[in-house]
């Protein structure tokens, strides 16, 4: 029973990890029909650059503003730069151009911060708490990582439900040409979606370093897992998003608990194929069905 | 005689590539040295694996990024009977391997059926990742993470005693190759990648017109499997090991690249995008270590470059390289032709992938 929530414990943890991963991916989905796979190697480039800061004597929490900023940074211009010209091509186009970005990421990373494996620094204790005399199954900075990424969903909620340039850029989503006719700047609103979206895999970054540490390709295996839980979730939903990473970190923090950790991405596999088998548009897609 | 080379597909190709086939082996014993020889066998691998995934991502338009776990089927069959029985002839090995991949292609299959667009990318994707870590838990049939060890198959004795490894297993993957590319070509000419074409460009259509959409594209899965298998059991001679650090998320990513790049939905393509895949790192690895950089720098400055590569080509030659040049050449035979419009991939107006 102990080790059953030690499990669930680890499992929502990780969990809250990969739903930011997934809710960036959502994001962008949403507004421009693209999936990011550069979403993880912004976030371990965003990472490296927290670290150089924090290296150099800067608090943890000037390097984790760092970070976002730079994620930002990143997601805006790769959008501007990159993606604009292949939004109308084929989907094939999107596809390799972020697989590029993301080669090319992965490939500058060791040349400016060295390519051997790094130890990343918590903000807050990640020892588990005692409390008397008993060690609940929980640390400090895992609590830290759940409670910053309900702080950040909660922040893009507001923004996007309550603020006129959430309005905005649901609009540039929903249908960018009457958007443009109502005189909203569409391809701004594109823009600072991928800005946004990066800054939540800058954070995911941030809190995923301490456990995987980092390294030029640390972020690949969360990036799939998010995808995953994106995928179960059905993409166009947030809140399946959400629900569906947490979901595949429960079963993988399972699997490889229970089972062995190397199987823990293969039972996220047989997970993901069972839940498309049922609905294969995701579990939270009350979307039109295919017709054929 | 001109008429027979015309009207039938079959003899035209078949001579075609018999003709291949001789220049290939005589450059490779003539011509070539051991290094080119190493190099050219890569290239000749990845091209039967590339190929594949072009039939099934160009013709049939469903997306894999998963390419490199099915090949590690193909080394691991190859493999784990070479530990069982290491007597057992070299083109059993492929067949064999052709066999289980096949029919691992056929499960892919029929679950891909039913995904589209990035569903199916993100299933083939979590493949691609989960796959590599089934050898490290079952160490005692897949020997772990240190992998297996596969004997270099030795040249019959009738070549002579000056005929190297190198040469005989160069031989193998490209005879192995024209094959695969024979029977690839008369297969996409034909009904059966008429049938591929319509499903990718209009399952509606297709549907109305007879065709059953979820067997075509079952069927390219296994075809493409099958040759993802072929490429994995040479792979493995190749390597010499078979382990799960040679079947990494980059090789799947890099098939699919490399087809891109080449020219989606041409076989050539896949030949063009695969030679860039190997000889890209030489040159520019040659290239960086010429410049004094420190080893962090120089050793990424390949894999930079093909990044670049990569933004460049599709924001350039939006229909990869291969196509670029031919636009390049119509533009140059046609300078005031009525189209000034920049070309796209007009092949595939609905490609159903992402």
């Amino acid at each position: 029973m102990r080790l059953f929530v030690i499990y669930t414990v680890d499992g929502i943890t990780n969990g809250m990890v990969y739903a930011a991963v997934a809710l960036a991916l959502v994001m962008i989905w949403r507004a421009t029909r693209i999936i990011n796979y550069a979403q993880g190697a912004m976030a371990m480039f965003t990472t490296y650059i927290a670290l150089t800061v924090i290296r150099h004597g800067a608090p943890y929490w000037v390097g984790f503003v760092v970070a976002l900023a730079a994620g930002m940074v990143i997601g805006a211009v790769t959008e501007r730069v990159l993606v604009r010209p292949v939004e109308s091509r084929p989907p094939l186009n999107a596809v390799i151009l972020s697989l590029g970005v993301l080669i090319l990421l992965e490939a500058i990373a060791p040349m400016l911060f060295g390519g051997q494996t790094q130890s990343f620094p918590v903000p807050v204790s990640n020892i588990d708490i005692v409390a008397g005399t008993t060690s609940l199954p929980v640390a400090p900075f895992g609590l830290f990582t759940v409670g910053a990424v309900l702080v950040a969903m909660l922040l893009l909620f507001l923004v996007f439900q309550r603020t006129t340039l959430g309005l905005r850029m649901r609009a540039a989503a929903f249908n960018p040409e009457i958007a443009r006719l109502l005189g909203i700047r569409v391809g701004r609103m594109l823009t600072l979606g991928w800005g946004l979206a990066a800054l939540l895999g800058a954070l995911a970054g941030m809190l995923a370093a301490p456990s995987v540490y980092l390294y030029p390709s640390n972020m690949d295996e969360v990036l799939v897992f998010g995808f995953t839980g994106a995928i179960i979730g059905g993409l166009e939903s947030p809140v399946g998003a959400v629900a569906g990473a947490v979901g595949v970190g429960l079963a993988l923090s399972y699997v490889s608990g229970y089972i062995g950790a190397d199987l823990a991405p293969l039972g996220g596999f047989v997970i993901l194929i069972v839940v498309l088998m049922l609905r294969p548009q995701g579990l939270f897609s009350f979307g039109r069905q295919r017709q054929v | 005689m001109s008429r027979m080379l015309r009207g039938s597909t079959l003899v035209r190709h078949g001579l075609m590539f018999l003709g291949l086939t001789v220049v290939l082996l005589l450059l490779t014993s003539f011509v070539f040295d051991a290094y080119t020889n190493y190099n050219v066998t890569e290239v000749a691998i990845l091209a039967i694996s590339a190929a594949g995934l072009t039939v099934l991502t160009g013709i049939n338009g469903q997306v894999s990024l998963g390419h490199g776990a099915l090949m590690m089927i193909g080394a691991y069959t190859t493999s784990v009977l070479l530990t069982w029985h290491p007597d057992l002839p070299l083109v059993l090995m492929l067949v064999a391997s052709i066999v289980t991949t096949g029919i691992a292609g056929a499960i892919v299959g029929i679950a891909g059926a039913r995904l589209r667009g990035p569903y199916l990318a993100g299933a083939t994707l979590a493949l691609a990742v989960a796959l590599p870590q089934v050898p490290s838990h079952f160490a005692s049939i897949f020997g772990g993470n240190q992998g297996l060890s596969v004997p270099t198959p030795t040249p019959p004795p009738f070549l002579g005693a000056n005929f190297t490894q190198e040469e005989w297993l160069a031989w193998i993957a490209l005879a192995a190759g024209v094959i695969t590319f024979f029977v690839l070509a008369n297969l996409v000419r034909g009904a059966t990648g008429r049938r591929f074409r319509m499903v990718r460009d209009n399952e509606v259509a297709a549907r109305l017109a007879g065709v059953d959409v979820a067997r075509t594209q079952i069927l390219a899965y296994v075809i493409s499997a099958a040759c993802a298998g072929l490429a994995g059991s040479l792979f493995a001679y190749w390597v010499t090991r078979t382990s799960p650090s040679a079947f990494t998320l980059n090789l799947s990513l890099s098939l699919l690249t490399a087809i891109v790049i080449g020219g989606l939905g041409s076989l050539v393509g896949a030949v063009v995008g695969s030679f860039i895949l190997v000889y890209l790192p030489v040159w520019t690895g040659g290239f960086a270590s010429s410049l004094n950089l420190s080893s962090n720098v120089a050793n990424n400055v390949p894999l930079a470059i093909y990044g670049i590569v990569l933004i460049v080509a599709i924001l350039v030659f939006p229909r990869g390289i291969a196509g670029g040049f031919a636009s390049i050449l119509r533009g140059a035979t046609r300078v005031l032709g009525p189209s000034r419009r920049s070309p796209s991939l007009p092949t595939a107006p609905e490609t159903p992938s992402q």
